[in-house]
């Protein structure tokens, strides 16, 4: 009898966890277990960003940048020629100035994806609070907002940041990002104020505000948690942005400022035809590196963003 | 339809002014002036003085302002010191390479883009379906000058089959020839960019088609006894491709406008190249003239989209 019932409340139990809706972090994992690409992709990019950090906090900075005049040029797999480096070998071959291709890479790597992600972090923050703000008080303040998104908008955005980095009179790391953030905010704005506008209408905001809800709670509390999905698919999406806007930036020399270097600056090898013709491994490494990364941040991107959406699941 | 576009016009004018205004401000923050570097150092600091009071770089920002529109709207936009040249003259002699450029790409683009998406659609969960869209997920996600480097370096130099960099060869001299090696070395070039573009044309036809197989009004036409070829080129095709007109204004101007890493990687003398040539050079004139009139086709470009969507539309009244 007791083992009777003991069944019965496992079935009861099993129909409970049928019934009830997978949440959260399970349906990520469900969907990136039905999507074996997304996984590889993930894992990929997981392994691609612990060696970077970890590798790259390991390396000597001084010791890659170090200029041997000797060592110019060092084809892959090669030994330094300069008794001063004597038994130094360059995996992935030296550079003009006899730096190591491999360690420039790691650092690069490293301060591309620093820069892309702090880029992306802030432009979403900023994103989401304007965003929220157009969409809930809509009206006259949506109307400027919008306004004044619409105006950044006609702005050749690539021409308008080269020439805010030609101006500044003190270029870092920090007006560089500063730049890039004032200049891209307003997608993420525009995008969160559409999403949080379908929210808004919905009837618990309106019940919310009838029972006297202060403002900032219902935005915090109850507005936002129901676009919060979108928000991580979209930090993710961006994240592959930025990096390939940062790269670009650095490629065509308006980039992280000489002396940081990034995968972008590597890149730039190959503006030189001869570099680029002759000389593939001082470029190929930090293009192929720069496809890959973009690539798996985009896929897993995608796979969140159907986690998120209950119609696009796959699992 | 034309009150709306004149209404339209009108409301353009506060923007350029205000776009003027900004970029007028951001050019006078930019280090130096035209004659630093240009001038002999052996010239006499006085002197130079005296060129910069005569060409009223020392009059305040208001009145150089001022000056300029009163110019400008003469059709004068001033000079290039760089080139030495007045900055519409230096502009139009790019226009036509980026022209060139941007309509074979575009053309390209829709070749690549229309079939596949149009394709996948109707052939939705296919091999050929799945295929288009990892294509898709790749263009969407690769950055434009990672693709242009491989290509210039993989079919550019390493396989020879066309030219890796500029825009005519020197040794052309028929205008025959001049025509072909024109085309040559547009190929590489556009068929980057077209690779790259197709993205939203393929999502949005793809999921628009999806949507209409199932639509009531296929139904009525397929019970009718249409063929189903027929089908889909004709009542399936003029809806799904709506969103697409909606952004054809944009491809319509970008034809003027190129692209500054596509010019830069195949040394192509368009107008990115350009606006990357000027930066280096301190070239005011040239760059202010630039992202105005970049300005100019963004305004002009959703407004176009805006007409072109009310065109093949007729439910959207946009006032």
């Amino acid at each position: 009898m007791a083992t009777n019932q003991d069944a019965e409340a496992a079935v009861l139990s099993d129909d409970m966890a049928a019934s009830s809706p997978p949440m959260g972090i399970k349906v990520i994992v469900r969907e990136f277990m039905r999507d074996k690409l997304a996984l590889a992709s993930l894992i990929l990019l997981v392994g691609l960003l612990v060696t970077v950090f970890i590798w790259s906090f390991l390396i000597d900075q001084d010791q890659v940048t170090n200029v041997s005049l000797w060592d110019s040029y060092l084809r892959p797999m090669s030994f330094s020629e300069d008794p001063a480096r004597e038994g130094m070998r360059f995996i992935l071959g030296t550079d003009s100035a006899g730096r190591d291709i491999f360690g420039l890479l790691l650092i690069g790597a490293r301060n591309s994806l620093l820069l892309g992600w702090s880029v992306t972090v802030v432009t979403s923050i900023i994103g989401i609070v304007i965003g929220i703000l157009a969409a809930y008080y809509a009206g006259l303040i949506d109307n400027i907002i919008m306004r004044i998104i619409d105006f950044i908008m006609i702005l050749p955005q690539l021409m308008i940041i080269i020439i805010f980095i030609t101006i500044v009179p003190t270029y870092n790391v920090f007006t560089f990002a500063l730049i890039l953030i004032v200049f891209n905010w307003h997608g993420q704005a525009r995008f969160i104020r559409g999403r949080a506008l379908t929210v808004g209408r919905l009837d618990f905001i309106s019940a919310s505000k009838t029972m006297g809800t202060p403002s900032l709670v219902i935005m915090l509390r109850e507005m936002m948690p129901n676009i919060s999905s979108l928000i991580i698919v979209n930090l993710t999406l961006n994240f592959a942005g930025s990096i390939g806007l940062e790269t670009g930036l650095s490629y065509l020399g308006f980039g992280l400022p000489p002396g940081t270097p990034s995968l972008g600056t590597l890149v730039a090898y190959a503006t030189n035809p001869d570099i680029l013709e002759n000389r593939a491994w001082v470029w190929l490494p930090a293009s192929t590196l720069i496809l890959v990364l973009v690539l798996c941040i985009n896929y897993v991107g995608r796979a969140l963003q159907r986690a998120a959406d209950a119609k696009q699941r796959l699992g | 339809m034309w009150k709306t576009i004149f209404r339209r016009i009108l409301l353009m004018i506060p923007q350029m002014i205000i776009l003027s205004i900004l970029i007028f401000i951001i050019a006078d923050f930019m280090p130096g002036d035209p004659f630093r570097g240009l001038v002999d150092p052996n010239l006499d600091p006085a002197q130079l003085e005296a060129q910069r009071e005569a060409f009223g770089l020392n009059d305040p920002l208001p009145v150089r302002y001022v000056r300029w529109v009163g110019d400008a709207l003469q059709g004068d936009f001033g000079r290039s010191f760089n080139y030495q040249q007045p900055v519409v003259a230096v502009i139009g002699g790019r226009l036509g390479n980026t022209v060139r450029l941007s309509l074979l790409s575009v053309i390209l683009t829709y070749l690549i883009g229309l079939p596949l998406g149009i394709l996948a659609g109707r052939y939705n969960e296919s091999v050929l379906d799945k295929t288009v869209l990892v294509y898709n997920f790749v263009s969407f996600a690769v950055p434009i000058f990672v693709l242009a480097l491989l290509m210039v370096w993989i079919f550019g130099y390493n396989l020879n089959w066309f030219p890796s960099r500029g825009s005519v060869s020197i040794n052309a001299s028929t205008p025959w020839e001049v025509w072909t090696s024109r085309l040559y070395h547009l190929i590489l070039p556009s068929i980057t960019t077209a690779i790259l573009g197709t993205t939203s044309i393929i999502q949005y036809l793809r999921s628009e088609i999806i949507d209409a197989k199932v639509s009531d009004y296929v139904k009525t036409a397929r019970s009718k006894g249409v063929p189903i070829s027929k089908v889909y080129t004709k009542h399936i095709f003029r809806n799904a491709s709506l969103p697409i007109a909606s952004g054809f204004g944009f491809t319509i101007v970008g034809l003027f406008t190129g692209s500054i890493f596509i010019e830069q990687i195949f040394n192509y003398r368009g107008m990115g190249y350009l606006f990357l040539q000027s930066i280096n050079t301190r070239d005011y004139s040239v760059i202010f003239v630039l992202v105005l009139f970049y300005g100019f086709l963004g305004l002009i470009g959703t407004l176009l989209s805006d007409l072109i969507l009310m065109a093949v539309d007729p439910r959207i009244r946009i006032d």
